[in-house]
């Protein structure tokens, strides 16, 4: 017989070996879905490694794509910490991109450009996130249901705007006018689309890290999220802790927006974001809410996303491929987790 | 003003409030089982949008349209096992379980569609549920072609309705399903299995979050897009909430979300084309929104929900 039994505390090597765990079973388990569509597994798998990380170029290119997620995952590692459950990081995405959208469009000199944009993006993301929060403390309404359904507002409200006023008069379609050449993020790399944004995001991470393990705030962030009877004991306004945390999850998702805007798209169309905001949370589970593993747990994401692709012309196995990946780690994730509540210990049948 | 007006409030008006009404109807009130039994599944939106494609395709391939619902009800109750497996078995955060079967199945979704139809510039459509006038009732005047005169799946939601609150207040399986949902522990000791009715109410849910599925693409779009649910899964989780966790106050919330949703499709169809429509769309999820704002502070959800039941714990 095997029994589950509480475990009190958990191995280091935990952290990285959990993830792994989960990517492995999840890869496994969707090998059956490329044989399903009649191409050989290791084929596919090959052809998604190479066209992520075969040459300098495609690594850039899943930096490129991992930057956003990086945001987006750092938003939602937050905001569960503090157990605010933040599922819209998508529609803060989608306000930070319009906003700094906005201001892009406006001429001034590139690099007062860049900075205003970011602080648009990151304040129009805090803006969207207050809602669900305030609800929250205000009005007992759960943050769950009301940030999903503001996701689904903003997207149409992004659409009205593209469809509407940004529509575009000479050739009809529906995107926005482009930002500035000089607010344009600078190109690191020559002949890559490696961009500022994607190095911004690479030091949020360990901002937030810091923030939410060495600061007064990361404290009670976290106090809040253990325990939001203790945090209201020790004298913590678990309230304001949860506004605070609202307004630096959806800064954060934002955030993302503005590198779309900044350094990929330079406007604003319908699919500007392929759910990163639903990526994220996929990103901030496998990095078990560490900030400093959400930025590999994104690359992984990001590396899936463009190899499914790639893999999609290669074999013609379906691209959505990844959307699968994604969800099925999540879930594996989540199992994996039980490892660190639990451990299974053989017992004898006389117990 | 009064010929806008004239135009929104017309015969068919009713019609189309039922009609959105349906699949929110089954959507809502599969939720409201799990969660009476303590399970809130954040996997009705990928549910259902597996099942409108299964219910889609087995109907396509088939050319049977019930064997399509049957295949919808199928997958609506095996993702439901499944989110029970993680959430009631394992006792997983039912908040990220419920996230991450709505991201998989949404995938699967779209991945198995791509896989059997490839990609088309026209989405195949199949020919969808027929009204079906119920004799004499039909002849009423006004109330009888809009509600009379409807899909079968409409007459089912009709029926499901009732049936929901009879199995929920008159069976000894719905005394069950609440006793878990409020005092599992309590529930334990009076020898209901709290895992095993969990379960249940988990499944039966899924089945019914399917059928809200199979309406969509056989019976109102008689077509499968990626769109096809767009937030419906969401809605019916807020109007759970709205009606208070009960069948009667939940069928209500959704025949309200959708006179909100029929009048801002009118409001796109009528004399104010200069607006675009996407901004008419928001509509209904702003309205459920600040319904929810209103009434939360004194809806009272089940004592249990959320919580995960370990026999051995205390």
């Amino acid at each position: 017989m095997f029994r589950l039994e509480a475990r009190t505390s958990t191995p280091a090597w935990f952290n990285l070996a959990l993830p792994l765990l989960a990517i492995g079973a999840t890869l496994v388990l969707c090998s059956g879905l490329i044989a399903l569509a009649g191409a050989g597994v290791f084929e596919a798998y090959g052809v998604m490694l190479s066209a992520s990380f075969g040459d300098s170029y495609a690594i850039t290119e899943t930096l490129v794509r991992a930057a956003p997620m990086i945001f987006t995952g750092l938003a939602v590692a937050v905001a569960f910490r503090a157990k605010f459950w933040n599922i819209g990081a998508e529609g803060q995405l989608l306000a930070g991109a319009v906003a700094s959208c906005f201001v892009g469009a406006i001429p001034m000199p590139g690099a007062l450009a860049m900075l205003l944009m970011a602080l648009a993006g990151a304040a129009a993301g805090a803006a969207v996130a207050l809602v669900p929060a305030t609800l929250r403390v205000k009005f007992k309404v759960d943050d769950v249901v009301s940030s999903l359904l503001l996701n689904s507002v903003i997207y149409y409200a992004l659409m009205a705007l593209i469809e509407g006023p940004w529509k575009d008069s000479f050739s009809g379609y529906p995107i926005s006018p482009p930002i500035e050449d000089s607010a344009n993020f600078p190109v690191l790399l020559e002949g890559t689309r490696l961009h500022l944004g994607v190095v911004a995001a690479l030091i949020a991470a360990p901002l937030v890290w810091f923030l939410i393990v060495r600061t007064t705030l990361g404290f009670r962030i976290r106090v809040t999220g253990e325990s939001p009877e203790a945090a209201r004991y020790g004298g913590i306004h678990v309230e304001r802790v949860l506004i605070s945390t609202a307004l630096l999850s959806g800064a954060l998702a934002g955030l993302a927006g503005v590198g779309e805007v900044g350094g990929v798209h330079f406007q604003v169309m319908s699919d500007i974001s392929p759910g990163y905001g639903y990526s994220g949370i996929v990103v901030a589970m496998l990095a078990r809410l560490n900030p400093l593993g959400v930025v590999p747990a994104a690359i992984f994401l990001a590396a899936v996303m463009t190899g499914a692709e790639a893999m999609s012309r290669a074999t013609g196995v379906p691209a959505f491929l990844s959307d699968v990946i994604q969800g099925t780690a999540l879930l594996a994730m989540l199992v994996a987790l039980l490892f660190t509540a639990y451990r299974i210990r053989r017992v004898g049948a006389a117990s | 003003m009064s010929a806008v007006f004239e135009q929104i409030f017309q015969v068919g008006f009713l019609a189309a409030i039922i009609r959105i009404a349906t699949p929110l109807a089954f959507a809502t009130l599969g939720e409201m089982f799990s969660e009476r039994a303590g399970v809130l599944n954040l996997g009705i939106e990928g549910i259902m949008l597996l099942s409108a494609m299964t219910g889609f395709t087995a109907a396509s391939l088939s050319g049977s349209l019930w064997l399509g619902i049957l295949a919808a009800v199928l997958t609506g109750m095996l993702m439901g096992a499944l989110h029970a497996l993680f959430t009631v078995a394992l006792g997983l955060s039912q908040h990220v379980c419920g996230i991450g079967v709505t991201l998989f199945s949404s995938g699967l979704a779209y991945f198995l569609y791509r896989l059997i139809f490839g990609q088309q510039s026209v989405p195949p459509s199949i020919k969808g549920f027929q009204t079906l006038p119920i004799p004499l009732l039909s002849d009423i005047p006004v109330l009888g072609p809009a509600v009379f005169n409807q899909f079968a799946l409409v007459y089912m939601a009709i029926i499901a309705i009732p049936l929901a609150a009879f199995v929920l207040y008159r069976t000894p399986w719905g005394l069950s399903v609440r006793m878990v949902g409020e005092n599992p522990r309590a529930a334990d000791s009076a020898g209901v299995s709290v895992i095993a009715t969990r379960f249940q109410a988990v499944i039966l849910g899924g089945a019914l979050m399917g059928l809200a599925g199979a309406f969509l693409t056989m019976a109102q779009f008689n077509a499968f897009t990626f769109g096809v649910v767009s937030g419906r899964g969401w809605v019916a989780i807020a109007l759970v909430v709205f009606g208070r966790w009960d069948p009667w106050r939940s069928a209500g919330a959704a025949l309200l979300f959708a006179f909100v949703d029929a009048l801002q499709l009118r409001m796109q169809a009528s004399g104010l084309g200069h607006i675009p429509y996407e901004a008419f769309l928001m509509l209904p999820f702003i309205f459920t929104i600040v319904a929810m704002a209103v009434m939360s502070r004194n809806a009272v959800a089940p004592s249990a929900l959320l919580k995960p039941f370990r026999r051995e714990e205390r």
